[in-house]
């Protein structure tokens, strides 16, 4: 098998076992990578509530906050790790896809094979 | 290392856009002119895998978590503009769609995991293995040690960034407006927790990645490094 389709194929095999990356915090009682808390949770453990934070802080909705679906938030594994696995999905696919189309445009005129993306040899 | 919208104020955040609009110009140009088209693939595939690694946040139990970003891997098969472009679009996905990362700190992230890092890695394995052929060892352990320095250079610009807010914008009674630490705290967490812990997660997966794809001829560089 080509190296680059075996490397598609455990590319999968991260994605299914992504889980394992919000399994393993809870399960070592860890707590959220330092600086990525929400406000509320900065302002307890420094003291006070920073003024400028709310203003920015939302910013941006993401569609799917934290790799989960809106009203799962508080459910936990089965359902989290399932979330996570098409988060994963999701995301490698889009990557792929943004690369893909990137090369495309990059070398509109360029031919395929070992020419330079702007069709001129090396 | 995902700083998150409200961190940081607004002149970090216009700051590091400004630096990183012309490095993504400068990057479209560079891959156009060096990336061949047979390497495109080998491209998406690595932004595919930066933007899964990273889902696995690593605990230290008890306290905190982070996780490998894979920058340093792509810069050495692919060059350092190929690696900002991959990085640069994985964190775009993880901000616009899961809210890992903030948007208006993209430039800032983006600075710290797909610009500092992939090159700084990079012209660290390229001085480690000047005259190297492909296949040898010694690329394994340059491999590691340019993703270690490389991902602890990411995290240190983090807790620089964030350790700044204090400084640039506080009220009068000298409460931050921002990130609430400065830099005497950041910088000795974002660092300390990378040299630790994080930074060697970073160089066992770029030195096994290497080990196995030097033996690639289609995907490992032949002069062995990406150009």
């Amino acid at each position: 098998m080509k190296t680059l389709a075996k490397i598609w194929i455990f590319i999968g095999i991260l994605a299914i076992l992504s889980p394992l990356g919000i399994w393993l915090p809870e399960h070592f009682n860890s707590k959220a990578a330092w600086g990525e808390w929400d406000v509320g949770e900065v302002s307890k453990a420094s003291g006070y509530r920073p003024a400028g934070m709310d203003n920015i802080a939302g910013f941006w909705k993401a569609p799917f906050p934290d790799y989960n679906f809106e009203g799962w938030e508080d459910k936990t594994l089965p359902y989290s790790g399932l979330a996570y696995i098409i988060s994963a999905a999701a995301g490698i696919l889009s990557a792929a896809v943004i690369i893909l189309l990137l090369g495309k445009f990059l070398s509109a005129k360029g031919p395929r094979g070992n020419k330079g993306l702007d069709g001129t040899d090396e | 290392m995902h700083i998150p919208d409200g961190y940081l104020g607004p002149v970090t955040c216009g700051f590091f856009y400004a630096v990183m609009i012309p490095v993504w110009t400068a990057a479209s140009n560079a891959v156009r002119k060096t990336l061949k088209a047979r390497q495109v693939p080998v491209l998406a595939v690595g932004a595919a895998f930066s933007f899964v690694i990273m889902m696995f946040n690593v605990p230290i139990p008890g306290g905190t978590t982070g996780h490998a970003v894979g920058g340093v891997l792509i810069a050495i098969l692919l060059g350092p503009w190929a690696g900002c472009i991959a990085v640069t679009v994985a964190l775009a996905i993880q901000a616009l769609l899961f809210g890992d990362g903030g948007i208006t700190a993209f430039g800032a992230n983006c600075f710290n995991m797909a610009f500092a890092m992939p090159f700084s890695g990079y012209y660290i394995y390229r001085m480690l293995t000047r005259k190297t052929p492909p296949a040898s060892p010694r690329r394994v352990f340059a491999a590691g040690i340019a993703a270690y320095l490389g991902i602890n250079l990411a995290a240190f610009l983090a807790g620089l960034e964030f350790g700044l807010q204090p400084l640039l914008h506080h009220t009068p009674n000298g409460q931050s407006l921002y990130c609430p630490y400065g830099l005497k705290v950041a910088i000795p967490v974002m660092l300390g927790e990378h040299l630790l812990v994080f930074g060697w997660i970073e160089a066992v997966i770029t030195a096994l990645a290497v080990k196995y794809l030097q033996r690639k001829p289609e995907i490992f560089p032949e002069s062995g490094a990406g150009s």
